[in-house]
């Protein structure tokens, strides 16, 4: 019988991929159609604003390997515009109707774009989530601007801001927060980012709002209004506000999903709006919610690499296989960032944290450990050219320790717990 | 719980031909405790959990090389200071974070790839060399003839140290390789004899990394001696005379047992033999296997700094603990079949070369000499036979490997 099985997966990028080879792997023989908006095959987002950016990769060469040998459909360029449950199947924007038996969810997300629209479509505006984005700010980069205006300090912004000082870009960084990364990170640690930036000559600007953007006769974006009255000449304008889960689509099919993502339970089934799972239909990566057992705060989503193959091959298990049979997905958050020559690493989530501490090396060095807790337990560790000491922590965090775990390394410093210093607005994750 | 003496057993030298069946009943516990307080950690899985674990530390101070002698000025002022001088000279294999890196940074520097991948030609010459010499022969010792001259001079010459020195590199670099070995280090008479020759070395290297600083050229002593690392700045003489005489050793006896366990396996499962001399693009997988299957070094000794809690076991504070690589390597939690050598493995994830912060510098090096030996002894003994089976072994434990190997040839092509 699994023969006849149709598969369908909708988004071709990194969960996409990863869950149809899962699917192929697990024992699904029938035919798997991927189907993607973008025109291209599936390709690895990480060097987007790193390598591409600084001109060591090229934008065509960064293909996710794997691809061949998986006997796939590929549907690219098309989007899905709808699912029809009744009939089990997705409507496509070229009006094809693919009908499946079972159905992978991996839209992932969007960038959140600059709001004000018209500002938006200015020519030297730019975002940065997919391959074209990063083709044409590369290309504006290699033409040597005067000034790349950075709008957002969080990782893509960073590492933005990274690409262009190492191409020897006059750059200039904006957030209206305390310090860079201060959502993930608290402003305790984001102020050592602080102080790499500067030193590696980021014109970084805290507590800083753009209010608007300001274009010329052309329609060339010219320069920046400051919220309390400065003005900033800006030919190159990135916008990393962070991002939108790719869920409109799903609207009116009975599925729960809204501007939070697809909601799904541990096995990653995806719920109907009574919070019941619809037999055959599973979501991974970005644009998936789900209670995580470490999260007791409710259902959690995840912009981490790591996670959207995880995840896919988590769900991809789930479609073919009795799905009880291999639990929930607990996998442990984890990513990293690279900016200049910092490896930035993390495990766990720093969520609600109410507590920070430096167990190894120090932060004046900017080679350390910290640790999150919250309400006595540790909840999260991340490393500032560490990395190494990771699965040690996150060992800890799983088995619920004390805060802080992990005490008496050979390079351990004072342990003092730190206020951590989040913003006072939702933390990202 | 297994039995609390198996680690003394391994210790022992009736038990050095084959300690695995040890080792098998060690793994009973993944973190088995001796009756010596000592935590032994056995599987896979618990190596691998534990060698990053920040808390395990290989700080490895000497004691205090000089008993108290009742002379208050001697006592307290003189000889602790010459304690402190020569604990400083510890080498990074036995230093923590942050010191560690920093000198492993210094290391790497100059210990590249470019610079080991350049020594292919000469070893496949020095290598074709000692062979020459016994073409006629009828018996070789493999050790004495062959393994235990190779690693030397290969890394005399890239370190930089003249020809005419070598010689006494050879005497120099037998005796301290007991220091990594941690059994030997109890031994009194020996660590007298470490120290002697220590501070041999010790003035010896002085001379030279003056000489190499006066006239830098492109080898190692000069790098180290000049270079400098945009975070670490310059190496102290200290540093660099502990960080050459590491070098030199720590490749010695562990390339020495690669090539000659490499041999007694190849002559105990002979097809595999038979395959390389047909095949040598088999050569890097053959070698894997071996640091799996019979590994030079076969465990290390840490210090747990603060109470680790494992699954079954907490390991106390200030425990000494032992890093079992060689069980590990031997597990059939991780391995199918772990006691048949198996070059056509799939995944040979060893431990044969460490696996922590501390993973060894030499790895590309010990692989290219150890593939130039094995090809050339495959393809040029002709007829070997193992004259002792198992063969007379050195009494280290850790550093584990045969004596001599007496091999019976019918001459060398
Ligand atoms: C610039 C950048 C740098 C990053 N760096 C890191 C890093 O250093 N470390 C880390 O851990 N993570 C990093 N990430 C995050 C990581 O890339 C994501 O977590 C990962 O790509 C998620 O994969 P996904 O398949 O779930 O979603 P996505 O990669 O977003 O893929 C979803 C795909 O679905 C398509 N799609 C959307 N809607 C539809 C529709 N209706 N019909 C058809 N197709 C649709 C989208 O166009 C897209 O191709 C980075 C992300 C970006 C953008
Ligand atoms: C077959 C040959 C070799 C084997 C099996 C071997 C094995 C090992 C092992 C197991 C360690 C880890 C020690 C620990 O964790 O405490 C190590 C470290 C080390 N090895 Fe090797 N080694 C070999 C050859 C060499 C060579 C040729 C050199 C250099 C010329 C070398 C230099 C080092 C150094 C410097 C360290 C310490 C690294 C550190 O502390 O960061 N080794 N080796």
């Amino acid at each position: 019988m699994a023969e006849a099985l149709r598969a369908v997966v909708v988004g071709a990028s990194l969960a996409g991929l990863r869950g149809a080879e899962a699917l192929r792997r697990e024992g699904h023989r029938g035919p798997i159609t991927l189907v993607g908006d973008e025109p291209h095959r599936p390709y690895d987002r990480p060097p987007l604003s790193k390598r591409v950016l600084s001109g060591e990769a090229r934008p065509e060469a960064i293909d996710l390997p794997g691809q061949a040998g998986l006997d796939l459909t590929w549907r690219l360029g098309a989007a899905a515009v709808g699912l029809d449950l009744p009939a089990r199947a997705v409507a496509l924007a070229t009006g094809e109707r693919l009908p499946f038996d079972r159905l992978l969810i991996a839209t992932g997300t969007r960038a959140r774009p600059w709001p004000n629209p018209a500002e938006a479509a200015l020519s030297g505006v730019f975002t940065l989530r997919n391959r074209d984005d990063a083709a044409a700010l590369r290309a504006a980069l290699a033409a040597k601007p005067a000034r790349v205006l950075i709008i957002g300090a969080g990782f893509i912004g960073c590492e933005a801001a990274a690409a262009c000082r190492s191409i020897g870009l006059s750059v200039t960084l904006v957030d209206p927060t305390p310090t860079p990364l201060a959502s993930v990170l608290g402003t305790r640690i984001g102020r050592v980012v602080a102080e790499m930036l500067r030193r590696e000559g980021v014109d970084y600007r805290p507590e800083t709002r753009v209010e608007a953007l300001e274009g010329d006769a052309a329609g060339r974006v010219r320069a920046a209004r400051l919220a309390g009255g400065g003005r900033l000449d800006a030919p190159v304008v990135v916008v990393a506000l962070g991002a939108l889960r790719n869920t409109e689509w799903l609207a009116g099919s009975g599925v729960a999903a809204d501007a939070g993502g697809v909601a799904c339970d541990g096995l990653c089934r995806v719920l109907d709006r009574a919070g019941r799972p619809v037999d055959g239909v599973a979501a991974a990566g970005d644009v998936a919610r789900f209670p995580h057992p470490l999260f007791p705060d409710g259902p959690v989503a995840f912009e981490h690499w790591g996670h959207a193959v995880e995840q896919a091959q988590h769900a991809a298990r789930t479609l073919v296989g009795p799905p009880e049979d291999h639990g929930a997905y607990a996998a442990m958050p984890a990513f990293w960032s690279s900016q200049f020559d910092l490896n930035i690493k993390s495990v766990g989530l720093t969520n609600g944290a109410d507590a920070v501490a430096v167990t190894q090396g120090s932060l004046a060095e900017r080679r350390f450990v910290a640790v999150y807790g919250r309400a006595g337990r540790t909840v999260a560790a991340v490393s500032f050219d560490s990395a190494r000491w990771l699965p040690a922590y996150a060992a800890r965090i799983a088995a619920g320790d004390a805060f802080p775990p992990i005490l008496g390394a050979t390079d351990q410093g004072r342990v003092a717990p730190m206020d951590p210093g989040f913003p006072q607005r939702p933390a990202r994750g | 719980m297994p039995d609390p003496t198996l680690f003394a057993a391994v210790k022992d030298p009736a038990h050095r031909p084959d300690p695995y069946p040890l080792y098998a009943r060690l793994r009973e516990s993944p973190v088995a405790l001796q009756d010596d307080g000592t935590y032994v950690v056995t599987t896979h899985a618990a190596l691998r959990a534990l060698v990053f674990d920040p808390r395990l530390s290989s700080e490895d101070l000497p004691d205090a090389t000089h008993p108290p002698t009742g002379n208050p000025f001697k006592d307290w002022i003189v000889n602790p200071i010459k304690d402190r001088i020569r604990s400083r000279h510890r080498p990074l294999i036995f230093r923590d974070p942050p010191d560690h890196d920093v000198l492993r940074r210094h290391v790497m520097r100059e210990f590249t790839a470019v610079r080991v991948n350049a020594m292919h030609a000469r070893v496949d010459a020095l290598v074709a060399d000692l062979l020459d010499r016994k073409r006629e022969a009828r018996q070789i010792d493999l050790v004495d003839d062959f393994s235990y001259p190779l690693p030397v001079t290969v890394i005399c010459e890239m370190l930089g140290v003249p020809p005419e020195d070598e010689a006494r590199f050879h005497g120099w670099a037998t005796q301290l390789a007991t220091a990594l070995e941690p059994d030997a280090r109890e031994d009194k008479e020996n660590r007298d004899k470490n120290i002697a020759t220590f501070d041999e070395i010790a003035a010896y290297m002085q001379d030279l990394i003056k000489e190499k600083r006066r006239h830098p050229v492109d080898d190692i002593l000069s790098g180290l001696a000049t270079g400098h690392d945009p975070q670490a700045g310059r190496m102290g003489d200290y540093d660099l005379i502990a960080t050459a005489i590491l070098l030199l050793i720590a490749g010695h006896e562990t390339t020495v047992n690669l090539i000659t366990n490499g041999m007694l396996t190849l002559l105990r499962f002979p097809e595999h033999l038979e395959r390389l001399r047909a095949d040598p693009e088999m050569a890097p997988r053959l070698i894997e296997e071996l640091l799996r299957y019979e590994p030079p070094v076969h465990f290390r000794t840490r210090k747990a700094l603060a109470s680790i809690r494992m699954d079954d076991t907490t390991i106390p504070e200030g425990a000494p603990v032992v890093l079992l690589f060689a069980s590990g390597n031997r597990d059939p939690a991780r391995f199918r079949e772990p006691d048949r050598f198996d070059p056509d493995r799939e995944d040979i994830q060893h431990f044969g070369f460490g696996g922590s912060l501390h993973f060894c510098v030499g790895a590309p090096l010990a692989r290219l000499e150890a593939e130039a030996a094995l090809v050339a002894l495959a393809r040029r003994l002709k007829n070997p036979r193992l004259i002792d089976n198992p063969p007379p072994y050195r009494p280290g434990a850790s550093l584990r490997g045969p004596q001599h190997l007496r091999l019976a040839i019918e001459g060398i092509a």
